[in-house]
């Protein structure tokens, strides 16, 4: 197993609990969706990550293809549903 | 092999779904809990089971939550503010003994890629050597769901095609 890749992946991983404070701590709702925005970024680049240490970068490719769209989905609902009501705290 | 990267995953998984518990409304739950689908589907990409990462990834982490924040625009405002109740003391006592004893009961089960392991000796070595011959079809996992148990995944599908219209005829707009 490539050492390299793998300290990359550990240090991706402490990066998105940086993230994951504003998500779980934020005091509004928009620090949790730029967070979670942030965590979706840094999501992507562990999916090819992983899929470099295996050797399968094309599947990987497809899946974080796909969570990407989705995830882009699930942020305009989630604006759609702030904007139509005024965020509570 | 001592260091690995199941150890920052598993206090991902941990962080937030502990914080999807103490979170004081709904929407923000709903955000925490589509990180901890993907970081579950991290999990299942880092042991090798990629279609299920995918699945997870997409399903769990994407449409879920598109789906649970559809159902908050049916909610009013106020009633996504969770009020909570501490919980029983049978459970703060109960859960962490059932956790004891689920890791003493992890220690009989063999190591992760054990070839001699009885998942991997029962029908597993079958498909693998036939099921190119078989069927005709390169990925054993589509082998096995489509040509193997065609009719199983065939009823499968009739169910959650049930399911979903009726859901549908539940949810219409103009419902009375």
């Amino acid at each position: 197993m490539n050492i390299f890749l793998l300290f990359v992946l550990d240090i991706l991983a402490v990066m998105i609990i940086i993230y994951l404070y504003r998500v779980i701590r934020g005091p509004t709702l928009y620090d949790r969706v730029l967070g979670l925005n942030g965590i979706s970024t840094k999501a992507i680049i562990i999916l090819i990550v992983i899929g470099t240490v295996y050797d399968r970068v094309e599947m990987f490719v497809d899946i974080s293809t796909g969570y990407a769209l989705l995830n882009l989905v699930g942020v305009l609902a989630i604006t759609k549903y702030l904007e139509q009501r005024e965020a509570p705290s | 092999m001592t260091y690995s990267f199941e150890l920052p995953l598993l206090i991902l998984l941990i962080l937030t779904a502990g914080g999807a518990m103490f979170v004081k409304d709904l929407l923000s739950a709903v955000l925490i809990l589509g990180s901890y689908s993907f970081f579950l589907a991290l999990v299942w990409a880092w042991l090798g089971a990629v279609d299920v990462a995918f699945v997870e990834a997409v399903v769990g982490s994407g449409l879920a939550t598109v789906f649970f924040v559809l159902t908050l625009f049916g909610i009013e405002p106020r009633d996504t503010l969770i009020r909570r109740t501490p919980p029983p003391i049978a459970a703060v006592v109960g859960l962490p003994l059932l956790g004891l004893l689920l890791l003493y009961a992890a220690n009989d089960l063999p190591a992760f890629g054990d070839p001699a392991s009885p998942a991997s000796t029962y029908v597993s070595p079958f498909y693998l050597e036939n099921s190119l011959a078989d069927t005709q079809t390169p990925n054993v996992v589509t082998a096995v769901l489509m040509d193997y148990r065609a009719f199983d995944t065939l009823m499968e599908t009739v169910v959650i095609y049930t399911a979903g219209m009726a859901c549908w005829l539940l949810l219409r707009r103009d419902a009375r």
